[in-house]
């Protein structure tokens, strides 16, 4: 549908087209709108673009052809263009760009773009429009995106005129990438594409209304590290806004130089050691005890590039009830929006952590610093050391030594992957384990969807994370739910030479769904089964656990459907096999390589802070709370 | 709940509008009364929104997320007193002749202007703050109030500063990160 063409009258038809490198930058050409467009896209450094044409884009992709800075990669639907240019933007740091035709194809983009919206992804999303004498007549594909896309994106330009086309993709890529990325919606209507006009691309943005702070107040600074110095148990919340200011090194020293304990966040996972010695987990809802613990028992929480999300806090009322807040954010809005920050800093994470830094030793050297800072919180350090030790990261294996345990397959990929795997992954419980048991040792190589939450992102942002660093190997660990939603991106996979490795973590069913219906609504598993074969109920949906035994009917067949869109299509079914058919995966590197992994499907994801509950309330396992020698003044 | 009057100071551009309202409703700040025209600078538009809210960190949120429109350029509270608020109210009241004067005397009363006369309604124009529009309409309510329309409510900062002074108008032009530097293009782990 998204493909049906407008005929455009002969006398709008692409003129000659003009040489794409070795231009000058000064000087004009005369060009047409749509040779202006591809013109801007190379002068933005966008060197992979994820689309699919369509009737009003369609003027574009003519000169797209015979760019040869411009790689496009033809996508199977919009939303995998969309996530796609999301997993480049997360693997190289760079702008993501997509393109889609109107209507349909704008509107298929909504999805991606709330995703990176939510997550913080530096992508400019081109989208074509009818022609600006149509808008408003409800056209054949018209769409009003802008107006769609506006709540959801960072900023949004309508193109009228082929002469705003090179200004407008430069504010695009500007706006898009600085202060706290997101994504930009270029809508260009088809006449602007056709029309002649000059190009030239700016060298200065002129945004009167756009100055992000990136520089923090020194006063601010100051009395932050006066109050790391007078703390007794404080705690660094570093959150997804460290790794996309590259601000890491600056992380580890201070943290280093303080002493005190690191919590990264799910988006942030990476930006510390996962093994270092101060690492104390991931908080959350699906965290580790002892970092939960970490921020409920804080008499100080240092925010980095975080923002109190509710899968982070629980019940906000209750969340670290005795702890001061500095919080530093490039984003001033998010500061004081759900948690008051006593010392609120705007600025960008890496200069925050380097002024902080020279802060604190400045504090150190003058001797201003508490007993339990100097020392380096000692007694601090017992109590978090102690959780970590009780409440360890793992697992039950199923009491049939045959079954495959999910948690197992994550950590088994994750230990045999080679040195510097990226990994992506869906939503749902094998996210959590993914973050979890992967190793998480270095920056930039975990993507996921952390805001949004978007079921199906895993292949296509695996795909763009590949077409971003072919060099390194890249491992998609989905859910057969996510999986089938946008698998159909394998094919793009397969005929651009984009090798990626899945994992289908294949319990059968909606797997976090099924989790809470098994522990909040009495095991009534209502549409969450995804196999066929259960016994006495409706398609779909069981009664209780152990009902709905997968009984291997498999539809859809995921090895046969890999190899039909050109795979290697591998299968597990025992851990007697897992490490061999996982280094089989590694191994195969000129295609795509997708491995069933037939998993048990009463695995739960532990500890878990129930929706709606205090942190205090976590769980550690069913039933099991932690014990944080208070139960005496519950 | 508290009320605090906003101007907000944008570029006169297509959407604006949508932008700021649907930040409001999404965001979901309440909203008592919103106006926008046109300002001594063309290039520029400049929105009075009145807004309610329940402490001072909420109203800390609505301008934090103001701020952030590419469009909005400076945003200012105007407090009740060091600025000028007026609104505008039309206001068609049932009148015979036992009760034309009596209105025409209220009107009066409150600086208001007959605008348009019936043998059976009477329109009157006034302009004023909100509590001397409201005392006015509760005055006139007796009468038979036969259709109201209010325009939102407008403010100016006493004095002689403008809220679009020279600063908020004119960008320091930035200059754009050439696309290959090693900022940009180095992976995020190198």
């Amino acid at each position: 549908m998204s493909n049906a063409v407008q005929q455009a009258p002969a006398a709008l038809l692409p003129q000659a087209r003009p040489r794409t490198a070795g231009q000058p930058d000064t000087g004009a050409e005369h060009v047409t709108g749509a040779q202006s467009l591809i013109r801007s896209l190379e002068e933005a450094g966008a060197d992979t673009v994820f689309g699919i044409p369509g009737g009003c884009i369609l003027p574009a992709y003519d000169p797209l052809m015979d760019s040869d800075r411009v790689r496009h990669v033809l996508v199977r639907h919009e939303q995998g263009a969309g996530h796609a240019a999301t997993g480049y933007a997360q693997a190289t740091g760079k702008v993501g760009v997509c393109m889609a035709t109107s209507g349909p194809g704008a509107t298929n983009l909504v999805t991606p773009i709330a995703d990176a919206y939510m997550d913080s992804v530096p992508l400019v999303a081109i989208t074509g429009q009818v022609p600006s004498t149509a808008i408003g007549t409800d056209a054949f594909q018209e769409a009003d995106i802008a107006g769609i896309t506006m709540p959801i994106t960072k900023h949004n330009f309508l193109v009228t005129n082929a002469d705003d086309i090179p200004r407008t993709v430069a504010e695009a890529f500007h706006i898009a990438s600085t202060g706290r990325p997101g994504p930009v919606l270029i809508d260009i209507a088809k006449d602007a594409l056709q029309a002649q006009t000059t190009f030239s691309w700016p060298t200065t943005t002129d945004l009167p209304g756009y100055r992000p702070v990136t520089k923090p107040h020194a006063k601010q600074i100051r009395e932050a590290a006066r109050l790391i110095g007078a703390s007794r148990r404080p705690v660094l919340y570093v959150g997804g806004g460290v790794l996309k200011a590259r601000a890491t090194d600056e992380l580890r020293t201070l943290a280093e130089l303080t002493g005190a304990p690191v919590v990264t966040t799910l988006m942030a996972l990476g930006a510390f050691p996962g093994s270092h010695p101060q690492h104390v987990g991931m908080p959350g809802m699906h965290g580790d005890v002892a970092a939960v613990a970490a921020l409920q028992k804080s008499d100080l929480i240092v925010a980095l590039g975080a923002r109190f999300d509710d899968r982070v806090t629980g019940k906000l009322d209750g969340f670290a009830p005795h702890a001061k807040v500095v919080h530093a954010d490039i984003d001033p809005a998010e500061i004081s929006k759900n948690r008051y920050a006593d010392v609120p800093i705007v600025g960008d994470a890496r200069e925050v952590l380097v002024a902080l830094a020279a802060a604190v030793g400045a504090e150190q050297e003058d001797g201003r610093v508490g007993e339990a800072a100097r020392t380096g919180y000692p007694a601090w350090w017992r109590e978090l050391n102690q959780w970590r030790t009780t409440y360890r990261r793992g697992y039950e294996l199923p009491a049939d030594p045959g079954l495959l345990s999910p948690q197992q397959v994550i950590e088994r990929i994750g230990r045999l992957a080679p040195q510097g795997t990226l990994f992506a992954s869906g939503v749902g419980q094998h996210q959590m384990w993914a973050a979890q048991f992967l190793p998480h040792e270095e920056p930039g190589t975990w993507f996921n969807s952390g805001g949004a939450g978007t079921m199906g992102y895993a292949v296509p942002a695996a795909m763009g994370a590949k077409a971003g660093r072919p060099e390194r190997t890249v491992w998609a660990i989905d859910g057969d739910g996510c999986f089938q939603m946008t698998n159909q991106e394998l094919t793009t996979c397969a005929l651009n030479n984009i090798p990626i490795k899945v994992a289908i973590i294949n319990n059968g069913a909606l797997g976090m769904v099924r989790q809470w219906q098994n522990l909040f609504y009495g095991a009534r598993f209502s549409n969450t089964v995804l196999h066929d074969g259960a016994t006495n109920a409706t398609t779909g949906s069981t009664r209780g656990v152990g009902s709905d035994t997968n009984r291997g009917t498999r539809v859809p067949d995921f090895v046969q459907l890999s190899e039909a869109m050109g795979c290697v299509g591998l299968r597990c079914e025992n851990p007697y096999e897992l490490d061999a058919i996982i280094d089989k995966a590694n191994a195969i590197n000129d295609r795509p390589v997708v491995v069933d992994f037939i998993v048990h499907e009463d695995a739960m994801v532990w500890p878990m802070v129930p929706a709606g509950t205090s942190n205090d309330d976590i769980m550690a396992a069913r039933d099991v709370r932690p014990d944080f020698g208070d139960f005496a003044d519950d | 709940m508290s009320q605090h009057t906003l101007s907000v100071l944008v570029e006169d551009t297509p959407g604006i509008l949508a932008r700021v309202a649907a930040l409001f409703s999404r965001r979901g700040f309440n909203i008592d009364s919103l106006a926008v025209g046109t300002t001594e600078h063309p290039e520029l538009s400049r929105i009075t929104i009145v807004v309610r809210v329940d402490h001072e960190l909420a109203l800390e949120q609505v301008t934090k997320q103001l701020n952030k429109l590419v469009n909005v350029l400076k945003i200012v509270e105007l407090e009740a007193d060091s600025a000028v608020q007026r609104e505008l109210v039309l206001v068609k009241v049932s009148a015979g002749n036992g009760t034309r004067a009596q209105i025409v005397q209220i009107a009066e009363l409150f600086r208001a202007r007959t605008v348009d006369v019936s043998p059976d309604a009477v329109t009157l124009e006034a302009t004023g703050s909100g509590d001397k529009l409201d005392a006015m309409l509760r005055m006139l309510a007796g009468f038979g109030i036969k259709e109201l329309v209010q325009s939102g409510a407008i403010a100016i900062g006493r004095g002689s500063r403008a809220l679009a002074d020279r600063s908020a108008r004119e960008a320091r032009p930035i200059r754009l990160t050439p696309a290959a530097t090693p900022a940009t293009a180095e992976a995020q782990s190198a």
